[in-house]
């Protein structure tokens, strides 16, 4: 079988996407196309309503896309993209998560993050620790500064 | 929309989503039975995308947003695909959980596109 030399053959060349990564990476996608299909529903339909709810969703989902997309990609310059949209990703649950319970009037709808990403069962608020940890626990070779 | 069609559609994508995770936590890497779960998850969508476009014709309407409903639809639609390709790119156990992933999210979505469809009020 091929798995167990695919599993461990491709981290010696900065490729940090193999085994539980890639469920990570999954996950990331599921979430990035739920932020797109949310914002753009919200956009699409009713932007008038909550202009700045509505922009953070949109924000939300693009910095979703490129997170996952720098998990996939290795070389430096991706890692530290990673390391930027996911702390981006941690900041923007914890603030718009405390802002939309201590002043709900401010987000009138559900964005990705309200409430500490409740909507989505909280994968929003653990998503990002988990990043941090794969990020941290996988750092680029030497060999592979791109 | 055909509610007892889509309960169904609702117990297979949640049946093959725990298949999947289960038979992927134990180890097995992706096979037949795993990626074939997966491809009848994506033709019950597929059957579900015919019933929405058919069903306004014989006055079953939505009663919440269309648009919300077609974007969790296509979106749907996405979801097995790339899971399968995502799945053989590499073939280990992780990859049969994402399978199993791919396939619970599309249970989720197909839930909620029953809610827009039956009890949402656009």
């Amino acid at each position: 079988m091929t798995e167990v030399r695919n599993a461990r053959g491709k981290t010696r060349n900065g490729r940090r996407m193999t085994g539980i990564g890639r469920l990570l990476v999954a996950v990331y996608g599921v979430l990035a196309l739920a932020a797109i299909g949310r914002s753009f529903v919200q956009i699409a339909s009713r932007f008038e309503e909550a202009p700045l709810a509505y922009t953070l969703s949109a924000l939300a989902a693009v910095v979703y896309v490129v997170a996952t997309v720098a998990l996939i990609r290795s070389g430096r310059g991706w890692y530290r993209v990673a390391w930027a949209t996911i702390a981006f990703e941690l900041t923007g649950v914890i603030v718009v998560g405390t802002v939309s319970i201590v002043f709900p009037a401010l987000f009138p709808d559900d964005t990705v993050w309200s409430w500490f990403g409740r909507g989505y069962l909280f994968i929003p608020l653990v998503l990002p620790v988990l990043g941090m940890w794969w990020l941290a626990t996988h750092r680029p070779s030497e060999a592979d500064a791109a | 929309m055909i509610e007892w069609f889509t309960w169904v559609q609702l117990a297979v994508a949640g049946a093959a989503g725990l298949l999947c995770i289960v038979l992927g936590l134990a180890g097995r890497v992706p096979n037949d039975l795993t990626n074939g779960a997966l491809v009848l998850v994506e033709l019950l969508l597929i059957a579900q995308l015919v019933v929405a476009i058919a069903a306004p014709a014989f006055g079953n309407e939505a009663t919440g947003s269309v648009l919300e409903f077609y974007t969790y639809l296509v979106g749907a639609l996405l979801l097995p695909p790339v899971a399968i390709v995502w799945a053989l790119l590499e073939r280990s156990r992780w990859s049969t959980v994402v399978l199993g992933v791919a396939a619970l999210a599309v249970a989720v979505m197909v839930y909620r596109m029953l809610q827009i469809w039956t009890v949402q009020q656009a």
